[in-house]
């Protein structure tokens, strides 16, 4: 519960040295009782994430792709300052998560699988609100807020209706809002897509191809849809049951694994199908 | 409209946090609970429709007194039990809504970016204690206004100036007790509200709220010394019942203005402590 009143430096044009996120060997266990025979024995612990080091330079869109539990949430978490890891080092633009998390808070937004609103306050409440833990005035989003809804894409007379009657893909798209409301230097956006149909993803993914082009937001996007990450990413990496096997551009992976697509270089790096994913492990799915 | 002039302005401000923001961040955690109150608003008059119920049926005691025997004032003893019952309603809604500041949250899928936002801890606690304040303070004027009006009570001489002073200066120390049991749901995510009750239900033993502190046992009486309470209600029955001014009551004040010094950081302390517990072992978000 840090608070400092002080300005923190922000990364300028000239800063090319400064590095969007600099992750060195973080690492994170929980611990949680296991149940054997009916009977809770010694409490187990499974590594979230194992020594997982990495770079994104600023203006980058960097993908981490992994299955279920593999730790990409854990990763999102850490770096949003909502985690304590239990080694190694993150920060962001310069500022440690663990010692400088107020300075961190106001570079970082995040948009997850679930859109996380308060389900009967409308689009434009929620909005706004968060906009307010954020500094904005109400003067300064009386238009702010109308004008980010309509680009993307949300229909100006459901503004005042409550979330709770919005579809999955209408939510998602105020999620997108509410980030770029807030201007995050660093966007985590943690399959931002997942459980949309196939039109809404397409108008996410093409919001997010904009805000990249239009804005020098910096992108993490942690994701399962291989896809997706092809797509949206300048480099895509592989988290697997907490480690980061590989982090490199598509051209890179395909060639490195002797592969003819992402996927194929997916299963190559982790060794694995994706059904394989399931039974060994399945309680991952819990921490990550 | 130009998506990268909203954002450039933000960045700006993101640059020089300063005092205002988290001001302005305090008003939006008050704005929000208005919202709430709002689209909640049958729920709130079937709440307040249950408490003038159970404060009526708390009032009535005096007068079944009388109507078995008992030889009683009944227009004072009714008096004393109706400050006594609006109080406690007051004391309920502050514990309840700071309880809330996790509790609902995590009901809702907000909490992860709602202490992920650039708003220190102790400004969003004193935003949910400034919001709970005002809120029972209309709630405690609309409940006692319409018992004296139901019982057609004469309180001759009332200083009711004295006696919101009192409850005032209570105040600060009823926030300070409300933000340590707002920890609890970070802890327990299942069974943390309820245990805000329990915090509750002794103060209600120990404080005199429908009986003079003098008829407990010694060793509850000496918890009864420690209870903010206990001089809120001395106070504010001298003042009510006896008409006494806010001159007269410095056994109350002082001590009332002691407790809340030590409560309002004591209880940012223990939250604290909840808060970093809670993002060691990954139960800000019960799935997480």
């Amino acid at each position: 519960m840090t608070s400092s009143f002080s300005s923190i430096p922000l990364p300028d044009a000239s800063s090319a040295d400064v590095l969007a996120l600099d992750v060195t060997d973080l690492r994170k266990v929980f611990r949680r009782g296991a149940r054997t025979g009916g009977r809770f024995s010694a409490r187990r612990q499974v590594a979230a994430l194992d020594g997982v080091s990495f770079t994104v330079q600023r203006g980058e869109t960097v993908a981490v792709l992994g299955q279920n539990g593999s730790g990409k949430s854990t990763l999102v978490r850490v770096l949003s300052t909502l985690l304590l890891p239990d080694g190694g080092s993150a920060s962001v633009f310069g500022h440690d998560v663990l010692g400088e998390a107020a300075a961190v808070r106001r570079l970082v937004n995040r948009v997850s699988v679930e859109a996380s609103f308060f389900k009967r306050m409308s689009a434009s409440e929620n909005l706004s609100y968060a906009a307010r833990f954020h500094g904005l005035t109400a003067g300064q989003t009386r238009d702010s807020i109308p004008d980010i809804l309509q680009r993307v894409g949300f229909p100006r007379d459901r503004r005042s209706e409550p979330m709770e009657n919005l579809s999955r893909g209408m939510q998602q798209k105020v999620a997108l809002a509410r980030a770029l409301l807030t201007a995050p230097v660093l966007l985590l956006l943690d399959e931002p897509t997942t459980g949309l149909d196939p039109r809404s993803k397409r108008e996410v993914q093409a919001f997010i191809r904009e805000m990249r082009a239009t804005h020098d937001a910096t992108i993490l996007l942690c994701t399962h849809d291989l896809a997706e990450a092809e797509v949206l990413a300048d480099r895509v990496g592989v988290l697997d049951r907490g480690r980061l096997l590989v982090l490199d551009r598509v051209t890179e992976l395909n060639r490195r694994y002797g592969a003819d697509t992402l996927e194929d270089a997916f299963f190559a790096a982790t060794g694995r199908e994706f059904a394989e994913e399931t039974d060994p492990d399945d309680d991952r799915e819990v921490f990550a | 409209m130009n998506l990268q002039a909203t954002t450039g302005a933000v960045r700006q401000r993101l640059g020089g946090w300063s005092p205002r923001h988290e001001l302005i961040g305090l008003v939006g955690v008050v704005e929000r609970n208005l919202y709430l109150v709002k689209r909640y608003v049958w729920w709130e008059i079937a709440f307040f429709i249950w408490t003038v119920a159970n404060t009526l049926t708390i009032v009535f005691i005096a007068r079944g007194i009388e109507a078995t025997g008992g030889t009683i004032d009944v227009n004072r003893a009714a008096a004393s039990l109706l400050i006594g019952a609006v109080i406690w309603a007051y004391l309920g809604i502050i514990f309840e809504i700071l309880t809330e500041t996790v509790a609902w949250e995590r009901w809702e899928g907000t909490i992860e970016y709602t202490f992920m936002a650039p708003l220190s801890r102790p400004v969003h606690l004193f935003g949910m204690g400034a919001f709970a304040l005002l809120y029972g303070m209309v709630r405690a004027v609309l409940l006692f206004s319409l018992c004296l009006f139901f019982f057609d009570l004469s309180i001759p001489g009332a200083d009711f100036a004295a006696a919101l002073v009192v409850l005032a200066v209570a105040s600060v120390s009823f926030v300070g007790l409300g933000i340590m049991t707002a920890v609890l749901p970070l802890i327990s995510p299942e069974k943390g509200s309820q245990l805000g009750f329990i915090a509750q239900g002794l103060l209600l033993v120990v404080s005199g709220v429908y009986y003079p502190v003098d008829v407990l046992p010694g060793w509850m009486q000496a918890i009864a010394v420690v209870s903010p309470a206990t001089y809120a209600l001395d106070g504010i029955r001298d003042a009510i019942l006896e008409g006494e001014p806010l001159g007269a009551m410095g056994d109350e004040i002082w001590p009332l203005a002691v407790i809340g010094l030590v409560a309002i950081p004591l209880g940012l302390a223990v939250f604290r402590r909840g808060e970093r517990y809670a993002k060691q072992h990954g139960k800000l978000k019960r799935s997480g």
